[in-house]
Order: structure tokens, then C-alpha cells, then sequence
């Protein structure tokens, strides 16, 4: 069966009954959801003490919403499935719900919303179920009438799993043409497992700087004007005859320094004792 | 759907220049207790189309106290603020019919969720 969700169908058929039960029940799926939720608000940066209004694109059960409620914002959600909708009016959730195709276009006043969040819905839109449905057409309608409703100077959040580059760079093209600025922020980007990848958009008004990604101290140094494959040759040198023995003080290092990089957290500090022999008891 | 919500909603069917406001034909309406927040509606009032929001509460029934237009420093006056308050967050439609002023397309609103699912040719 096809790893992607998008591969296995249409989003109003895949988040089915039991697809949308898992929302409720299983507390990791929720943990991560949630996760995402309150990192997207994070990017978002809004004024504090000021409730906002904020719409949540593809808002399923209503998690993400829950985060919002929580710093006290008051949301409207759109989602196409109904059963995830369901599953959200059970949770009682605050917002008003939508049951909505962002591909056909948002239907809402203009300079309506304060902020725009998304918690993995984006990449369904990349995806054509129907004969009529031409992703690029879809994306650009779903962009340009987004910026359409947001106030004047606001964000929007997306998280989003790009299948592959040409994807993102689907997306972002269609972004930026409906007259958004920004870009993509990525959290913990040498990480395959934590690696979260945001479109961050802002519309209008003065362009900010894009918020800081996690996990990407260990790659500074970087200047934008200059091609950056210098490591990558370094690397290609450093294979066979270079390479540190296994096991030995620099090994070991290199080994944490890496897991480091990748947001794993059980990685213990350095010392004196770092890759020392033990000595012989006997 | 509240009637905030309302406030904002616009038809999205292809080829309506102007769809707002829809005309709401509702079947059962429900108020709900909800915290009153007077930082939030202060903000939202500048957002918020008066005249649409006063016809609609008049067509649910809960027009009552309702101004003509808002009273000028309406921040300091929370008898005002909670009226909108209790209009646009606590009146909720959960079943009827939203209606397009222009196509007359009918968007059906299920246990408080609008259907805005369009057909094939009016996207």
C-alpha cells in the first residue's frame, strides 16, 4: 500500500470514521499534532494580551484549534472531511467550523483574519483526484484568495510534508505569485524523524525577517553570497584516509556532535572522561 | 455558526461578483453560553458590516437592544459590548440554509457546520 496518504485517495475518503477515531484516541498522533500546533503559533508571532482571529486551513479534529482557544484566540476551521468534523464537534471545541475545499477558493471578507495556521493539510492540495482538478490551479486559488481575507500585515503558518522538491517549489512559486513574501523555515533540517518543515507568509505591510528554524546552530557560518558545498567536498576528501578509528575520543565525538544536530535530546555532556579505557580491574 | 462568522462569510461560487451577505434561512438556532471577552469584541467591531450583522440578529430573533450603528467610544460602554457579544459569539445557527444574494445558490448548514462544498462547474 502506498506510504503517503495522499497516494491512497481523495482527503474526504482517506479521513474516514475509523482514519478520524485515531485523533481522539491515540495519544501520539495527538502529542504531534499538537506539537506542530503550538510551534506554528510560535512562528506566527502574534501581538501578546491581544486575542486575535485566526483561521485553521484543514483544521480536522480540532487540535490545533485547541491550541489556539488555549492562548485565547478565537478561531474559525475549514476541513473537507466530515468525519473529522464530527470528531471535532464531539470534542466541543470553540471555533466555528467549516466544512470547506481550499482548493476551490476561501470564501471570507477581506482583511478578515489576524493569522492563518495549518497543521499538515497543504500537501493534499498537490494532489489532483479528479480529472478537473489541476493542482496549480487549485493552489493558486486557494493562495490568492487567502491573501485576500487577511488583514493587512499578517501571517500565516503552514506545516506541510512536501513529497519532494518539486513540490515545495510548487507551492512557494504559487505563494509568491499571489503576493505573499516569505519563505520556508525548517526545524531540525539534518534530522530525518524531527525534520518539520513551515511556510511561513506574510502579507503585505513591511516585509519581517523569517523567524529562526530549530536545531541548525551547528551550520553557521554560511553566507548567502558564496556557493556552501564547501563541507560537502571536505567530506568527499576526508572518506578512507582521513577517517577517525571507531571507537576512539574523536569518534565518539563526531558520533554525539551528530545526534546533537538531529534534536536528540538523550545526548550526554562532554568531559574528561569522554571515550577514556577503562582500566584493567584485575 | 455564529453570526460573527457570518459577518465574514462571502460566497465563493464562480462568476458571483458580489456574495455577501448571505441571506441565512434557518431552521433552528441555539444560544450558547460563552465567555464574554471585551478586548476581543472591541477589536472585532471596526471588522464587523453593522447593518448585515443587525438584519441577521432580527431575522434569528435576537435583535433586541441592538443600536442603529455603534455608539461612538464604544470601548468604554459594556452594556454595548456585551449585547454584541451575546449577538455574535452566543447565537448560533445549527440548522438551515445560507443563500447566496446573487446565484441563490443554498450552502446547507448541518448540526452548526455550513456545507460550502461547491459542484464541479462552479468552481
Amino acid at each position: 500500500m502506498a506510504r503517503r496518504p495522499e497516494h491512497r485517495g481523495p482527503p474526504e475518503l482517506f479521513y474516514n470514521e475509523d482514519e478520524s477515531r485515531k485523533y481522539t484516541v491515540n495519544s501520539r498522533m495527538i502529542q504531534i499534532q499538537m506539537q506542530m500546533a503550538e510551534r506554528a503559533l510560535e512562528l506566527l508571532a502574534l501581538p501578546d494580551d491581544q486575542p486575535s482571529y485566526i483561521l485553521d486551513v484543514g483544521c480536522g479534529s480540532g487540535l490545533s484549534g485547541e491550541v489556539l482557544s488555549e492562548a485565547g484566540h478565537c478561531w474559525v476551521g475549514v476541513d473537507i472531511s466530515r468525519h473529522m468534523l464530527a470528531v471535532a464537534q464531539e470534542r466541543e471545541v470553540e471555533g466555528d467550523l467549516f466544512l470547506h475545499d481550499m482548493g476551490e477558493g476561501l470564501g471570507f471578507r477581506a482583511g478578515t483574519f489576524d493569522g492563518v495556521i495549518s497543521v499538515s493539510a497543504l500537501q493534499w492540495l498537490c494532489n489532483a483526484d479528479r480529472k478537473t482538478q489541476h493542482p496549480p490551479k487549485r493552489l493558486h486559488s486557494f493562495f490568492s484568495s487567502l491573501y485576500a481575507c487577511m488583514a493587512r500585515g499578517a501571517k500565516a503558518v503552514f506545516q506541510f510534508y512536501p513529497e519532494n522538491p518539486d513540490q515545495m517549489e510548487l507551492i512557494t512559486q504559487q505563494a509568491m505569485r499571489a503576493g505573499f513574501t516569505g519563505g520556508v523555515v525548517i526545524d531540525y533540517p539534518n534530522s530525518t524523524r524531527a525534520k518539520k518543515i513551515f511556510l511561513c507568509l506574510f502579507s503585505g505591510g513591511a516585509p519581517s525577517s523569517l523567524p529562526k528554524a530549530l536545531g541548525v546552530d551547528a551550520v553557521e557560518g554560511s553566507r548567502e553570497d558564496q556557493a556552501s558545498f564547501i563541507g560537502a567536498r571536505r567530506s568527499l576528501k576526508r572518506k578512507g584516509r582521513g577517517r577517525v578509528p571507531i571507537k576512539s575520543r574523536e569518534w565518539i565525538l563526531e558520533k554525539k556532535e551528530r545526534a546533537k544536530r538531529q534534536g536528540m535530546t538523550y545526548v550526554k555532556l562532554n568531559s574528561k572522561y569522554t571515550g577514556r579505557k577503562r582500566k584493567p580491574r584485575f | 455558526m455564529k453570526l460573527l462568522t457570518h459577518n465574514m462569510l462571502t460566497s465563493h461560487v464562480k462568476g458571483v461578483k458580489n456574495g455577501f451577505p448571505l441571506r441565512i434561512l434557518a431552521r433552528k438556532v441555539e444560544v450558547r453560553q460563552i465567555d464574554f471577552n471585551p478586548n476581543f469584541i472591541t477589536r472585532m467591531i471596526p471588522r464587523i458590516d453593522w447593518s448585515v450583522l443587525r438584519a441577521a440578529a432580527e431575522n434569528l430573533g435576537h435583535g433586541q437592544g441592538l443600536p442603529e450603528s455603534p455608539p461612538e467610544e464604544y470601548e468604554s460602554q459594556e452594556d454595548f459590548l456585551k449585547s454584541a457579544h451575546h449577538v455574535l459569539m452566543e447565537v448560533e445557527v445549527l440548522e438551515g440554509d445560507l443563500e447566496c444574494p446573487e446565484s441563490g445558490r443554498k450552502f446547507p448548514v448541518t448540526e452548526g457546520i455550513p456545507n460550502m462544498l461547491l459542484r464541479e462547474d462552479e468552481v
